[in-house]
């Protein structure tokens, strides 16, 4: 409950923070509390991928590109601001319909006992058996976005 | 205690990135955005699979790498648009969206 809370609340500063940096770390508040959650849910070894790759690894290449052209002062005061009205409006009104169509929908409980199919000697085996085809697709993928980023990226 | 639960946090998380995706004009906050979201799907994804398998019904191992191998297309994208970011930036020094309603020119 705690942890939904600071999620929900570091999620809405991510929107509503004026400094770009600001809006970094509390997107990487965020994801530390939903790496808790997994957590909870018997997902061990991907809360642990999950803190490597995202506050790890992503947010410091969003960190790092925001260095780079020098983006942690304001924008410029904005001129449209019914825009930003009619954004927040219809994001309200997704949430309102979601939870409105949901609220009535029965849903068995889910139990709290750990058990070990989230560990990584589980996960590591299945996903070098039963899914090995994806994963060196997975790399394939990993590779020709490495290329295409550092082919968009170099001077020309 | 009842999925419910984590199905709302994910309904709020998703929504309150598509308000951000929708209010703000950067495109690197509207990049984070978009990765909340991701991530609030992923959470609903562990959650249902966390119900199945409480069942009997499928092995939750299956649902935990399906969320692993998004995390990896998460990040190949993120590679590929901060460059795109990047190059939007060197050539328009502005990282605003709305000087790019015209990609022309």
């Amino acid at each position: 409950m705690v942890l939904s809370v600071i999620a929900l609340v570091s999620a809405l500063g991510v929107v509503l923070s004026k400094n770009p940096v600001t809006s970094v770390l509390c997107l990487i508040v965020t994801f530390f509390t939903i790496a808790g959650h997994y957590i909870m849910l018997n997902a061990q070894f991907l809360a642990v991928v999950h803190i490597i790759v995202y506050a790890g690894a992503i947010m410091v290449l969003f960190l790092y590109v925001m260095m780079l052209m020098n983006l942690n002062t304001e924008l410029e005061p904005q001129k449209r601001n019914w825009l930003k009205y009619a954004g927040a409006i219809s994001g309200g009104a997704l949430l309102v319909v979601l939870v409105a169509a949901l609220r009535d929908a029965s849903m068995p409980a889910i139990s709290t006992e750990a058990n070990e199919v989230g560990l990584i000697k589980n996960l590591g085996q299945m996903l070098f058996k039963q899914y090995v085809v994806p994963f060196e697709v997975s790399s394939i993928l990993f590779l020709s976005a490495m290329v295409g980023a550092v082919v968009i990226g170099k001077k020309d | 205690m009842p999925v419910q639960y984590y199905i709302f946090l994910s309904i709020a998380l998703f929504c309150i990135g598509v308000m951000g995706v929708l209010m703000r004009r950067n495109a690197i906050i509207i990049f984070m955005c978009i990765e909340l979201m991701l991530n609030a799907v992923n959470l609903l994804l562990v959650a249902f699979s966390k119900m199945w398998a409480d069942a009997g019904k499928v092995d939750a191992g299956s649902a935990q790498l399906f969320v692993f191998f998004i995390m990896v297309v998460a990040a190949a994208e993120v590679a590929v648009g901060l460059a795109i970011i990047t190059l939007v930036y060197r050539n328009t020094k502005s990282v605003d969206i709305n000087i790019l309603n015209r990609l022309k020119n």
